[in-house]
């Protein structure tokens, strides 16, 4: 197991790797779903506006 | 007959309700993927003859890379769509791509650097590939810039979508940079005349990454463009059906 994790020497340069991509995937996932609910927060006030309007 | 789902699918209604649908279903197939890809990458794959295990950055760093350029040729292709057929679903879409297919453009540089330092001894060189790569994260930080400079969404979408379009001239570029120049970054090792430079139990765990990487951007990408279409639509009526009563 050790053998594994240390990567041949280069665990240092392997790991990180892996941890910045699966930071970054989860930070994608996090801002799309934050966007989402931007978006229909947007839609929701603009149609309230609408609605007070008519 | 043949353009009739083309014409649907830039109904935001009806891309709203498909791409919802979609998304659990992508999500799902790329974490499935990804796990295999990674278990496959870092435990069952052997070890390189040249380069030892430090060559297991490939298993992220080549998917990343790849996602960067798909990503831009989508983007591009979204953006050519709307200016064609104004279509406002397609704006909507490339939109959603630019910030994706940066962070994949971060992630391949960020990682090509870290593999860079133990194969060639330096984390950066001015090399062809490297700089049409960082070209590319310039060309997203710099299509993001235009539309958020632009206050009028009509004028962001059509300048924006001129220079995802030309633009497009770097992804060949970066591609066949390693065949056109002198170039420190090794040469294709897939996409390549004949069979893979590669044996299978290495092979076949990259492909894997690659496809979990495409369905993990197709997932994100639908839940961007769906909030991104929400956020476009003005007066419409299916708006009262999906956010509810106001």
């Amino acid at each position: 197991m050790l053998e594994w994790l240390s990567m041949g020497g280069n665990a240092r340069f392997v790991w990180p790797s892996y941890g910045i991509t699966l930071l970054v995937l989860w930070l994608n996932i996090r801002w799309a779903r934050q966007a989402a609910r931007a978006g229909r927060a947007e839609a929701k006030r603009r149609l309230a506006m609408r609605a007070s309007d008519s | 007959m043949a353009w009739t789902w083309f014409h649907r699918f830039g109904s935001p209604p009806h891309f709203y309700r498909i791409a919802g649908k979609l998304v659990p279903w992508f999500g799902t197939l790329a974490a499935l993927a990804c796990i295999g890809g990674l278990i496959g990458g870092l435990v069952l794959a052997p070890s390189d003859y040249l380069q030892g295990e430090g060559y297991r950055i490939i298993y992220v760093h080549v998917p990343a890379a790849t996602l960067s350029m798909m990503a831009y040729a989508v983007m591009a292709l979204a953006a050519a769509t709307g200016l064609i057929w104004r279509m406002n679903v397609a704006y909507a879409v490339a939109a959603s791509c630019a910030p994706i297919g940066a962070s994949f453009t971060v992630i391949a540089l960020v990682t090509g650097s870290l593999w860079g330092r133990p194969m060639w001894g330096t984390y950066w060189v001015w090399d062809p590939r490297l700089v049409t790569e960082l070209l590319l994260l310039f060309l997203y930080l710099g299509y993001m810039g235009l539309r958020g400079a632009i206050e009028e969404s009509g004028r962001a979408d059509r300048a924006s979508a001129i220079l995802a379009i030309v633009g497009v001239v770097n992804l060949p570029i970066i591609h066949y940079s390693v065949d056109w120049w002198n170039s420190l970054h090794q040469g294709h090792t897939l996409l390549k005349f004949g069979a893979p430079s590669m044996p299978p139990s290495m092979y076949v765990p990259l492909i894997t990454m690659i496809l979990g990487f495409m369905l993990y951007f197709g997932a994100v990408l639908l839940v961007r463009a769906r909030g991104e279409v929400l956020r476009r639509e003005r007066t419409a009526r299916w708006l009262l059906d999906v956010v509810g009563e106001v």
